[in-house]
């Protein structure tokens, strides 16, 4: 950019670069603003604050919205996340291991449970029960959104891990091997350590894509004290007739969502910045 | 007396290409070895077979009388006799110095974590770097942490030491440091085998200089002899251009 050579723009229209970017953006400060008019008279404000903000509504989900809804959302959450970052890391190992058929089963794996839709996933469990003849998962509710989620996010984790695996150089496991450790000793106190501090960034946006993806245990047909968030905005909705409640979930979400989203970010900045 | 390392015949090929042609070497216990030669001679595959970092495609190798290209020998009880220090350090960047030095003790010595302490602060202290045990290696000097990998080899209680250019990584004003800490090592009857350019190392503390060229030995013999009085052209070649490296 610097050695760009002054002369090389020509000016033209008679207008300087300078010129025409001060035109291009009060255009589009224009436009901006023509909408937001637009929007301020032809929507139905009160029919919007009738709809999606009624405070009495809002109020009545109250305590329930943390204590049952929110609380079983981070319940799904983080029980799928613990589940699918042990399978996760498995699946990674057995990704870069020597041994052919460990390799493929976790390729088969891994492709299959990200090339699926997790809905269509959620429903298999709910059919289980039907295809192998009476089995349940342990857990019941709780059992079968973690496993779901879990066995989703293994797929994506064992990515994440196999990318920091492979991040760890190569004189980490001579240096261990030459001090006499074993492969797998070596594995556990030099590679794996180091793996998981390096993909600690995205395993925070994983856990956050897993909170996303929890609102799909609706599929499985929870209701009562296993509600989270969505179902929970959904029921309280149907039942007030009014979409307030949605409104109310989404901020709930976007509460714990957000915050974590820029601990992944600073947490990508001081890994750029110690390496 | 058996030799500390004898190695007959090795050959090692990677793919097409082959980097050892039949080594043949000895060292014997409270030698110090130096390894000279061009680079991409095959000097660092040399030593990594020494220990197996590298599997040798033939020929064999000896370690204080043992055969570690034995197919039953276990590698991981004969790697914990062989100290290595790498060009790069490969210090381990989430241990800080004194768990660096400490971590294989424990998990490969099994020594208690007390003793294993104890040992490690002795070797920081030996190497000079023992104000340093609570920093991570990201916060010390290229030579501090070189003198930490040396002290980590060391406190396995190592029969011999393998130092891969273990000055190379260093600024200029750094190598003396290092330098000082194995020249201590071989005072104290330390078997080494030491692939390094530094002459004038090589020279004063060497009982053996040995040069390579092409995945061969060219000369070996005591250091007057290889450096000072060179036989081969391709030695003189390769001394001239090392000693006069502005020419
Ligand atoms: N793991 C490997 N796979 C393929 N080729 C290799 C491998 N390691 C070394 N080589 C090749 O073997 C040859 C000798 O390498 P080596 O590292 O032993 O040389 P060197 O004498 O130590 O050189 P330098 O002074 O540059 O360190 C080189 O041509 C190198 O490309
Ligand atoms: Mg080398």
């Amino acid at each position: 950019m610097a050695d760009q050579p002054k002369t090389a723009e020509p000016a033209r229209g008679g207008l300087s670069p300078r010129k025409r970017q001060q035109i291009s953006r009060g255009i589009q400060y224009v436009v901006l603003v023509v909408a937001l008019v637009a929007v301020a008279l032809f929507a139905d404000w009160g029919s919007l604050a009738q709809n999606f903000a009624k405070l009495d509504v809002a109020r009545e989900s109250l305590p329930e919205l943390f204590t049952v809804a929110l609380r079983n959302t981070i319940i799904y959450a983080v029980g799928g996340f613990v589940f699918s970052f042990v399978l996760g890391l498995l699946l990674a190992l057995m990704r870069l291991s020597q041994v052919g058929p460990y390799r493929w089963i976790a390729i088969i794996y891994i492709e299959i449970f990200r090339g699926l839709p997790a809905l269509l996933i959620f429903l298999m469990i709910v059919f289980m029960p039907l295809a192998l003849s009476g089995f349940e998962v342990p857990g019941g509710t709780y059992g079968q959104g973690i496993l779901g989620l879990g066995l989703i996010g293994a797929a994506y984790q064992a990515e994440v891990f196999r990318a920091g695996l492979q991040a760890v150089p190569k004189g980490q496991t001579e240096a261990a091997r030459s001090l006499g450790m074993s492969a797998t000793r070596a594995q556990i106190t030099v590679v794996i350590p180091q793996a998981i501090r390096m993909v600690i960034p995205p395993t925070t946006n994983q856990f956050v894509a897993l909170l996303k993806d929890s609102s799909l245990v609706f599929f499985l047909g929870v209701s009562g004290q296993y509600v989270e968030l969505a179902k929970f905005g959904n029921d309280q909705a149907s039942q007030h007739a009014n979409a307030t409640p949605i409104l109310v979930a989404g901020i709930t979400y976007l509460i714990v969502t957000i915050p974590l989203g820029y601990l992944a970010s600073r947490l990508e900045g001081r890994k750029g910045r110690t390496r | 007396m058996t030799h500390a390392i004898e190695l007959q015949d090795l050959h090692k090929r990677f793919g097409q290409n082959e980097v050892l042609k039949g080594i043949d070497l000895t060292v014997d216990p409270g030698q110090v070895v130096c390894v000279i030669g061009p680079s991409g001679s095959g000097k660092s595959t040399l030593l990594r077979c020494v220990n197996l970092l590298e599997q040798p495609t033939k020929g064999k190798v000896y370690v204080q009388g043992v055969e570690l290209t034995d197919r039953d020998v276990d590698i991981d009880a004969v790697r914990r006799h062989i100290g290595m220090v790498f060009q790069q350090f490969n210090l381990f960047p989430h241990m800080t110095a004194l768990q660096n030095v400490m971590i294989a003790q424990q998990r490969v010595l099994k020594r208690s974590k007390t003793d294993a302490e104890v040992i490690a602060r002795e070797n920081l202290d030996k190497v000079g770097v023992s104000d340093k045990c609570d920093s991570l290696p990201g916060q010390l000097s290229g030579g501090q942490q070189q003198r930490v990998a040396i002290a980590r080899a060391l406190a396995m209680n190592p029969d011999l030491m393998l130092f891969d250019e273990p000055t190379s990584a260093l600024d200029p004003e750094l190598v003396g440091d290092v330098l000082t800490v194995m020249r201590k090592l071989a005072e104290e009857g330390m078997t080494m085998l030491v692939v390094t350019h530094e002459m004038g190392f090589a020279r004063q503390v060497a009982d053996r200089v040995v040069f390579m060229d092409g995945g061969v030995v060219v000369e070996d013999g005591v250091p007057a002899q290889v450096i000072g009085d060179p036989q081969h052209e391709r030695t003189r070649t390769f001394l001239h251009r090392v000693l006069h490296p502005e020419e």
